[in-house]
């Protein structure tokens, strides 16, 4: 007698490997793989954010035309009109001499489409390098979110790009309300420090002037973040921006303010002490994302590349705007364009409904086979059990998230899996009923069966497949189960229950009442 | 236990016109119900905002009504979620602002009305739920294509039609159902669809295997009795996992909670109509598509000739008599 043939073997090595794989989940032990709930069912923050692509375009423009100015002035080359119009940087050289000498320093710009006009320069970028910044301001956001987040402590935060210009950030350990504004504040901070020159020539006028009066003067006007009404007029192109910053730290001045001690490289200090030192007695604004926080006046010349921000920060204020400076700028804004948020009551609920749902879809299924079928409906439920530890393993082995559509997916496997040994079943019954004996029904029974299941299984993978590429977050999750689950179920419900038919075969030949096997009259 | 027995072969060939009458009045109730009251879309589908607050005590829905009335947001639509003491506040149109926070400025308005926790804020933009209705229907639209393909490259052409149009058949019908109780349409009620989409087919396809291996067997002619024999032989299986998977549904329809409801509902309708379809009006559009069994068996009978002329060649080669 052969109690043990090959199908059985895998059917045992496969429950094994469900159990012991499952355990960490089921158990939540501290070591070994588990599997991660998703933000429906232990709650968290799911943002989807939109990159204005544009404005990476935009700044790369400035910063081309502050690297013209610092150029000029560096090598007293006399420029005029020097102005950004529409993506365009617009500069005209004085003397005829100095173009190739231009030309040289422009060369050395990747990217740029020259078109020259006489004296009159006309930059711009690029087809091919607008694409470029364009993508790179979107992998720049990614990393600088990503960034913010890991040094703000929060668990697991994950930041991914998402087709073009999109980037989907979640975060399971948000649990409160605060948690979630001062995280949503730190993503969406531009951090965009500028170190901005005052006209100190027309600042008095600043109060009367329109913005386009301001842009003639190749100025922008700009308000105090504190108050308002008052006003700076300042260079449109910057001294120096953010990019240069390396280190950022809060600090607390005499009054026991809290301010942000910044650190420049070495060409940013480099130009930042040229500047102040052509400067003295000017004014010089520091400027972060597009408010003047300070606008000191520059006693002598600043060496060694450090400076500070003041401007009545709150202390975790000034450290978030220190993180942000730290973890660089975001290359443009971002804006929201969806967001789901679940507390982890709600997430804690729906685990629970699931488990109602599962438990007693998994009982009515049970009783009925056992009804039915009599020991065929223990030996498909054996099958069924093993599956259901099985999808789990596996689960936990991919790292698999699992969803509230996904706990829905399971259950629903338990009626499909069933499936799976009905259609055999009822074969071997059929046989069995036109008088076969019982070990050619079990071997026909299968064989027959295997072609109809099959069909039956490539159908709802194949839509499973559709779902996971099209389907977004938890429904991706719905996918996931429900796939593993019918990979799973044709290991289950026909080889493991097959191989446990060839072990009882000689005990069923040996019975004579096949009513108690197959519920057969 | 038995529930239909093996024995007894049900014509149900006979009573085609009856079924497809039904068939027919359903679906242009469906229709009809799609094109007047049309679907309940989500805000998966047309963006927006949906809050969802659990009360310690009884949600005060009238008062809530009163409250919204004074604010921005006087079009707000509140009511009753699962239990009397949540509610979700659904709210046309989201904010892309990331710093002022939908949910901070709900904490303000509903101050007032007791007791409360925001459970969940989900805010869609209407250009992410542009793009996500048009990911879905190139989803549904793709399932359906790849349903076909796989169906013809398995059956014959008349059986491969058959089977998409009791699929066609089963959709209309479960979406017939969603327009009339007014499900929301989310992301969910499209993953619920294209399970369907799998499970319909799939009943329907072992009725068809039952139908293609008894064509090879029987010595009958005609098609309706072919037909009403595999009909017959596959009734249990088909009444049992639709059963099987139909209480699984249910549980999830009574125990899942209320943001599972609407997956579970067009499961529960789809399943119920997909097995109908399967049993009683998709072998009928063979019928109706003129399916002839004589033909089949000639085909049958020269392709079994070429094999054997096939095999016979091989062997004389092998023997080396050729």
């Amino acid at each position: 007698m052969k109690i043990f043939n090959y199908r059985l073997i895998i059917f045992v090595l496969s429950i094994i490997f469900g159990i012991v794989f499952s355990i960490p989940s089921l158990l939540q032990t501290d070591t070994g793989k588990k599997i991660s709930l998703g933000l429906d069912l232990q709650g968290g923050l799911h943002m989807l954010l939109g990159v204005n692509t544009q404005e990476a375009v935009t700044s790369k423009i400035k910063t081309i035309a502050t690297s013209v100015k610092y150029f000029s002035d560096d090598e007293e080359l006399l420029i005029d009109g020097l102005s950004i119009e529409s993506d365009a940087v617009v500069f005209t050289v004085l003397d005829k001499d100095e173009i190739p000498k231009m030309d040289e320093m422009l060369n050395q710009i990747k990217g740029l489409a020259i078109s020259k006009d006489d004296l009159k320069y006309t930059l711009k970028l690029t087809a091919e390098d607008i694409a470029k910044t364009k993508d790179l301001a979107v992998v720049q956001a990614v990393e600088t979110i990503r960034n913010r987040l890991d040094q703000f402590g929060l668990s697991e935060p994950s930041v991914l790009r998402q087709g073009e210009t999109d980037i989907v950030v979640e975060l399971p350990g948000i649990k409160t309300a605060a948690d979630e504004k001062a995280a949503r504040e730190l993503i969406s901070k531009p951090a965009n420090l500028e170190l901005m020159a005052v006209d100190e020539e027309r600042n008095d006028q600043v109060n009367t002037m329109t913005s386009s009066q301001a842009a003639s003067y190749g100025n922008i006007i700009l308000e105090d973040t504190n108050n308002p009404n008052i006003k700076y007029l300042v260079k449109e192109i910057p001294i120096l921006t953010g990019s240069q910053v390396i280190d950022a730290q809060v600090a607390f001045d005499q009054s026991n303010q809290a301010i942000i001690n910044f650190t420049l490289n070495s060409t940013g200090a480099r130009i930042f002490g040229d500047f102040t030192a052509k400067s003295v007695g000017k004014r010089l604004a520091v400027v972060l994302d597009g408010k003047v926080y300070s606008a000191p006046n520059i006693r002598e010349r600043i060496g060694g590349g450090s400076g500070q921000i003041s401007g009545g920060f709150t202390v975790s204020e000034a450290g978030n705007v220190a993180i942000a400076l730290r973890s660089g700028a975001l290359p443009a804004t971002v804006t929201l364009l969806e967001k789901r948020s679940v507390g982890p009551s709600l997430g804690a609920d729906s685990i629970k409904a699931s488990t109602i749902a599962l438990v007693s879809g998994f009982a009515l299924v049970f009783v009925f086979m056992i009804i039915y079928y009599r020991r065929a409906g223990v030996i498909a439920n054996i099958a069924l059990i093993a599956n259901v530890f099985i999808i789990i393993a596996v689960m936990a082995m991919f790292g698999a998230t699992l969803t509230l559509p996904g706990m829905a997916g399971i259950v629903l496997t338990i009626g499909m899996a069933v499936d799976a040994n009905v259609i055999i079943t009822e074969r071997i019954r059929e046989l069995i009923n036109e008088g076969v004996s019982v070990t050619k029904a079990i071997e026909d029974g299968y064989s027959n069966a295997m072609r109809a299941i099959l069909d039956s299984n490539i159908t709802t993978l194949l839509a499973a497949v559709i779902l996971y590429a099209y389907g977004t977050g938890p429904i991706k999750g719905f996918a996931i189960t429900i796939s593993i689950g019918i990979l799973t179920s044709m290991l289950t419900a026909i080889l493991g229950t097959h191989g446990i038919y060839e072990s009882l075969l000689p005990r069923i030949n040996k019975d004579k009442n096949l009513r108690k096997w197959f519920g057969v009259k | 236990m038995e529930m239909f027995s093996t024995e007894k072969i049900y014509d149900f060939m006979s009573k085609r016109f009856a079924f497809l009458g039904l068939s027919s009045f359903l679906i242009i109730a469906s229709i009809v119900l799609l094109l007047t009251k049309g679907l309940n879309f989500g805000i998966d589908f047309v963006g927006g905002t949906i809050v969802q607050v659990k009360y310690e005590q009884t949600a005060p829905i009238n008062q809530l009504r009163d409250i919204f009335k004074e604010t921005k947001y006087s079009n707000a639509v509140i009511s009753e979620f699962g239990a009397a003491d949540e509610v979700v506040i659904r709210i046309t149109g989201s904010s892309s602002d990331l710093t002022n926070d939908i949910a901070d400025e709900m904490h303000a308005i509903l101050a007032p009305s007791g007791k409360f926790e925001i459970r969940r804020v989900d805010m869609v933009g209407a250009k992410v739920g542009g793009e996500l209705r048009e990911k879905g229907l190139i989803a549904l639209g793709l399932s359906l294509v790849v349903m076909l393909i796989y169906v013809s490259f398995r059956f014959e052409w008349r059986f491969a039609l058959a089977s998409i149009l009791a699929l066609v058949h089963d959709s209309i019908i479960a979406m017939g159902a969603i327009s009339l109780f007014s499900v929301e349409v989310n992301l969910d009620i499209l993953a619920a669809m294209l399970t369907l989409l799998g499970y319909s087919i799939n009943d329907t396809i072992i009725v068809f295997d039952r139908i293609r291996e008894n064509l090879q067997i029987t010595k009958e002619t005609l098609l309706e009795k072919v037909i009403n024999l595999s009909v017959s032989k596959t009734l249990s299986r088909t009444t049992l996992t639709s059963l099987t998977t139909l209480f699984v549904v249910a549980t999830l329809l009574f125990f899942g909670g209320e943001i599972i409801y609407g997956f579970s509902f067009t499961l529960f309708v789809g399943i119920i109509v997909g097995t109908y379809s399967s049993i009683f009006v998709a072998a009928t559009f063979l019928v109706q598509f003129k399916f002839s069994v004589e033909d089949f068996k000639v085909k049958e009978a020269e392709k079994q000739k070429r094999a054997k002329e096939k095999a016979r060649n091989r062997a004389m080669y092998e023997q080396g008599t050729v």
